[in-house]
């Protein structure tokens, strides 16, 4: 995996946040902005999905972003793309080295499936997600939450057609960023999940920070 | 073509279509209900959406499919789930081995680069119809539209990771090779028979499948697909509580 490092002075940011673990986030990210998420104690999930800032139906698809770059895991280069075939962001630097975007957001019903009936009532990200839009996106709704990135998650996928929740390949203080091509809105679970290893069995806080063109 | 058995699996025929390379499909397959495609000539590519037809908020969910059962494509044994953890369809046969729910669909901008333009006016009914538009136009007749597209399952393709995560496209399916669905809820099935956009064929010719529809038993306890994980077996205890 290789790794790129960004020359942006955080001191310079226009924009910057800590969202605590288990949080919702949602923001207006201006083309030719960028956006750097920074995954400040190791090894956290953080779900997010973009949209076009005007026409939200134009949103951040996995399955195009994966099938045009040929690849399953994102990096430096990725260009995500939209379900109308735009290109929403690029991926300018990276120090993980790869991101999922097939193993979707933890949500209230797929914890009892993956983990125990009981599990209903753990927090997790769609609810996260749910709340964000309801109060800040509206009128979007659970129509509008496709497939999602997971930043700093590890989802091997194997020839043999297998995939696997592994331990993160993330650290302290690693990060990615991202250049937009267009006016997007950047929604974001800091995931809460428990029940496996995507945040080390200990969600934690994520640093977002913006930089103007 | 096979012959359709004589098990249990098979009963009273519900619909028998032929749909031919380009064409569009949508019905509310009951609650167990087989639906079986056959790939007739072999190459054919079929993308699918899938919701919950009382309530259509509820729709196929690629991630949760995937990870409940750690596989990154669908076969006999797997389950589709949707977002809100319930079964909508198990896959009871499987001829075929592999079929894709992870590089999406073709839409008419990447039709055109891929094939050219195959115009109405030029070609009347044997215009090129691009996987998205016939998504929209089948998703319009339920009064779902854009918001509703999700990643879709494509039967009969295989598309192949490997370990670095590059992607391959493997010829797949075969002259008569069939893959067969039980039910488990009324599920609105949205149908498209168009080509995947990694098929590296540059000729739009996309070929026929039949869609066979018959009714059928309910999942027994011993079920193959609700037994092969503890997940789809939970799976399963959501959905009948649902209908409970």
């Amino acid at each position: 995996m290789a790794l790129k490092e960004s020359r942006l002075d955080p001191a310079r940011a226009s924009f910057d946040r800590v969202v605590e673990s288990g949080c919702g986030f949602s923001h207006d990210v201006l083309r030719g902005q960028t956006l750097r998420i920074v995954d400040l104690e190791g090894n956290q999930a953080v779900d997010t999905l973009f949209y076009d800032r005007l026409e939200r139906t134009n949103r951040y698809s996995a399955v195009d972003t994966i099938r045009e770059q040929g690849n399953v895991y994102l990096t430096t280069g990725t260009r995500l793309f939209s379900t109308e075939g735009d290109v929403l962001l690029t991926i300018v630097a990276d120090t993980c080295g790869r991101h999922d975007t097939l193993g979707g957001a933890c949500a209230a019903e797929s914890n009892q499936v993956r983990y125990a009936i009981e599990k209903k009532f753990m927090h997790n990200c769609r609810d996260t997600f749910l709340l964000e839009i309801a109060e800040h996106l509206a009128p979007m709704t659970k129509r509008d939450i496709p497939a999602n990135i997971n930043f700093f998650m590890n989802v091997p996928l194997t020839p043999e057609g297998g995939l696997m929740f592994d331990d993160g390949v993330s650290a302290p203080g690693r990060y990615v960023e991202l250049l937009a091509e267009r006016d997007v809105t950047v929604l974001i679970s800091n995931c809460p999940q428990l029940n496996n290893p995507c945040n080390a069995y200990n969600p934690t806080p994520v640093r977002i920070l913006v930089w103007d063109a | 073509m096979p012959t359709e058995g004589t098990n249990e699996a098979d009963g009273r025929l519900v619909v028998s279509e032929t749909l031919g390379g380009g064409r569009m499909w949508s019905r509310i397959v009951r609650r167990n209900e087989r639906l079986r495609l056959t790939d007739i000539e072999g190459g054919a590519a079929v993308a699918a959406l899938f919701f919950n037809a009382k309530d259509p908020l509820e729709r196929y969910n690629m991630p949760d499919t995937l990870k409940a059962q750690h596989v990154a494509r669908l076969t006999a044994g797997n389950v589709l789930f949707s977002d809100m953890g319930r079964v909508l369809f198990s896959v009871v046969r499987d001829e075929v081995g592999w079929h894709d729910t992870i590089t999406g669909h073709l839409t008419a901008a990447s039709s055109v680069k891929k094939f050219g333009v195959g115009s109405y006016q030029a070609l009347r009914n044997e215009f090129f119809r691009n996987t998205r538009d016939n998504f929209l136009i089948e998703l319009g007749k339920h009064g779902l539209g854009k918001r509703d597209l999700h990643a879709n399952v494509n039967f009969f393709v295989k598309v192949v990771a490997q370990l670095d995560g590059a992607l391959s496209f493997v010829p797949n399916g075969g002259a008569g090779k069939a893959i067969e669905l039980r039910a488990e809820m009324d599920v609105l099935t949205v149908l498209s028979v168009t080509p995947h956009p990694l098929d590296p064929a540059t000729r739009y010719a996309p070929k026929s499948v039949t869609v066979v529809v018959r009714s059928g038993a309910a999942a027994p306890g011993d079920d193959p697909c609700r037994c092969s994980c503890p997940e789809n077996q939970r799976g399963f205890t959501l959905t009948e509580a649902y209908f409970a």
